[in-house]
């Protein structure tokens, strides 16, 4: 049955007259009653956390714009002169420090004249997260473009050829040593954790399901530092006499590793939550293992754990800092270096925001982008 | 009865089955000649979902014979392919894949398993699409249509793979009591096309009006079997008497 058209309502009876709601049901006033003011209770909180709010913005604007030095005078020698800073210590913000330190805090000890390199380098992460985040790419040859750009990454930041000069890799540092750990930490972990899921659930080969038992269950009872020292400390032990792996390749692999094993649980989460008739109508259709897997489990399963899914990223992301430990020099620790400058002693409160405006740029951009990826299966749908 | 000269489509011989130590097949022996139309029925149970996930070895058995279109049942993956691509299983709860278009899921086992270029499967797939009267619901999602439309859709799934021998698992259990009668309809067509067809359910009527044979099963075993009239009028052992007292009573 179709409802009725406009002409036919108006034909046999009068439209109703259409008035705004009143001010007391809709609207940013009705809003505020029913959210902010409803009752005693409620309006004394909104009172006080709106004050509180109000306190710490005025405090921060106080501090971060009006107090706040933008840039400091050079001394007749050439040097910065941070007195202007000093002055105003803990009266306001010295982003003065930031203007000078920003290249070390992004790109570390990487040869000063060469850092364009690195710069570029992130351009073409961000590039290929972009790419890759457009479902319209979403096809074999996103894997080549992959490989293209990893292979111009190494080139750049190692040089050596096509007239770049060689930069050794203990130089190398800063955000594209974060963004190095984690692309390809996650890019690899991702599809390894995927088959650990499937092996852990595997009833017909109980020797490759024990394997992927005894894989997640050690990787996971093993701190992260750990496994990084071991990487950095143990693993040239067991390599043959004269083959060396790089350092940044051997805390890639630990962390490829480590995230595998947290990945795989999430993943073999969503093929559990899956009802069993899925698998058995592909059964019964006669698709083979992988048919099934690849075209009915597997896209149900990921799309349940996406929340789990990104949880895990965005863990694994901030993780990254701590290869610190085995010392090298990923973002945060050539920002926490940049602090140790005697000429900005005591700026430390405006590295650390800016830090972390970094870090919440790329993990809300993960958060926001799967929330997005959620809504479009959700509606594609329908259930 | 037909199944004299012809090799039978599906055969059970002493096929015994444990789940732990309970004993849910018990010598079952069953013949199902070709194009005949075979009821399952008894009580919730009784083993008959279990016997009828056998035949496509959802469920393995432990002892004795399964042969169906003269391949037997055993460990080979070789011979299960072959019994799977030629006999088709609608289940109680549809089992549809919820992120896959009601077309994608007509076409994907013919694509994926009998190589059938798209275009074709997705002709073949708009076919039984109008024989089970849906056509209309190809581009939408499982979840958007009822539960006897996906039903619908299940058979003819299963259909598109173009099956000798056709397994009902309690197809009507799930539905809505108006719409049990648009899947019965939709089976009682393919009956009359003359389909092998085996099916457990509870709906006599549908029994009588097409079933060549009704076998009653209870606790794991088959109890007593014979022709729809003979079953439901002369009962012969108080099991299968009992039984009728109660789904009568609950009609």
């Amino acid at each position: 049955m179709t409802p009725p058209t406009a002409d036919v309502m108006d034909a046999t009876t009068p439209a109703p007259l259409r008035e705004r709601p009143p001010a007391s049901v809709y609207g940013p006033v009705a809003w505020m009653r029913a959210n902010l003011f409803n009752g005693i209770f409620s309006s004394l909180v909104t009172l006080i956390l709106g004050f509180l709010i109000l306190y710490g913005l005025y405090g921060f604007i106080e501090w971060g714009v009006v107090n706040a030095v933008w840039s400091v005078p050079r001394t007749a020698t050439g040097a910065l002169d941070p007195t202007s800073c000093r002055l105003v210590h803990g009266l306001g913000a010295c982003w003065a420090a930031i203007g000078d330190k920003w290249r070390f805090m992004l790109f570390g000890r990487y040869p000063y004249g060469q850092q364009w390199r690195e710069a570029l380098c992130l351009l073409l992460f961000i590039g290929l997260y972009w790419v890759s985040a457009d479902r319209r790419f979403w096809r074999r040859e996103l894997g080549l473009i992959w490989v293209a750009t990893l292979v111009v990454i190494f080139t750049l930041m190692w040089g050596g050829v096509l007239g770049l000069s060689y930069v050794a890799q203990d130089e190398w540092g800063g955000l594209p040593i974060t963004l190095i750990l984690a692309t390809f930490g996650l890019a690899l972990a991702f599809p390894l954790s995927v088959l650990v899921a499937l092996g852990r659930r595997s009833t017909k080969l109980p020797a490759v399901k024990m394997l992927c038992v005894v894989y997640v269950e050690l990787i996971r009872g093993v701190p992260l530092v750990a496994l990084l020292f071991m990487a950095n400390v143990m693993f040239p032990l067991f390599l043959p006499e004269g083959v060396n792996i790089d350092k940044l390749l051997r805390a890639q692999i630990a962390f490829i590793l480590f995230a595998g094993a947290y990945l795989a649980e999430v993943v073999r989460g969503g093929l559990q939550a899956l009802p069993k008739g899925q698998a058995e109508a592909a059964d019964a259709l006669g698709l083979t293992y992988w048919q099934k897997t690849m075209r009915i489990t597997l896209p149900q399963a990921l799309r349940l754990v996406i929340p789990p899914l990104v949880n895990t990223f965005i863990g694994f992301f901030k993780d990254t800092s701590l290869v610190l430990t085995i010392g090298i020099l990923d973002f945060l620790t050539t920002s926490k270096t940049a602090m140790a400058d005697p000429v900005w002693q005591g700026v430390s409160t405006e590295i650390y925001i800016v830090v972390a405006l970094v870090y919440i740029a790329f993990c809300y951009t993960m958060s926001s982008y799967s929330r997005g990826v959620e809504r479009t299966l959700d509606g594609a749908r329908n259930r | 009865m037909s199944q004299t000269l012809e090799a039978p489509a599906i055969a059970l011989e002493k096929v015994n089955k444990w789940y732990g130590t309970m004993h849910v097949l018990r010598d079952v022996t069953m013949n199902v000649a070709q194009k005949e139309r075979v009821v399952v029925c008894g009580p919730s149970g009784s083993g008959k979902s279990t016997m009828i996930r056998c035949i496509n070895r959802l469920e393995t058995h432990q002892e004795g014979r399964i042969i169906v279109d003269g391949t037997e049942l055993t460990d080979d993956l070789r011979a299960l392919d072959t019994i799977r691509r030629e006999v088709g299983m609608v289940f109680q709860s549809f089992n549809l894949f919820p992120h896959l278009t009601i077309l994608e899921n007509c076409t994907l086992a013919p694509i994926s398993v009998r190589k059938m270029p798209k275009a074709e499967a997705e002709e073949l797939a708009m076919d039984f699409l109008r024989k089970v009267k849906i056509p209309e619901q190809a581009k939408k999602f499982p979840g958007q249509l009822s539960g006897g439309q996906q039903q619908r859709v299940a058979i003819a799934r299963a259909l598109c793979m173009k099956p000798k021998i056709m397994l009902f698992d309690e197809p009507t259990s799930a539905l809505d009591p108006e719409m049990i009668k648009e899947v019965l309809d939709t089976m009682v067509s393919l009956a009359e096309s003359g389909m092998t067809m085996v099916c457990v359910t509870h709906e006599m009527g549908f029994a009588r009006m097409v079933a060549d044979r009704v076998v009653f099963m209870d606790r794991g075993e088959i109890v007593e079997s014979g022709t729809p009239a003979r079953m439901f009028e002369d009962p012969q052992t108080d099991r299968l008497k009992l039984f009728l007292s109660q789904i009568l009573r609950g009609h």
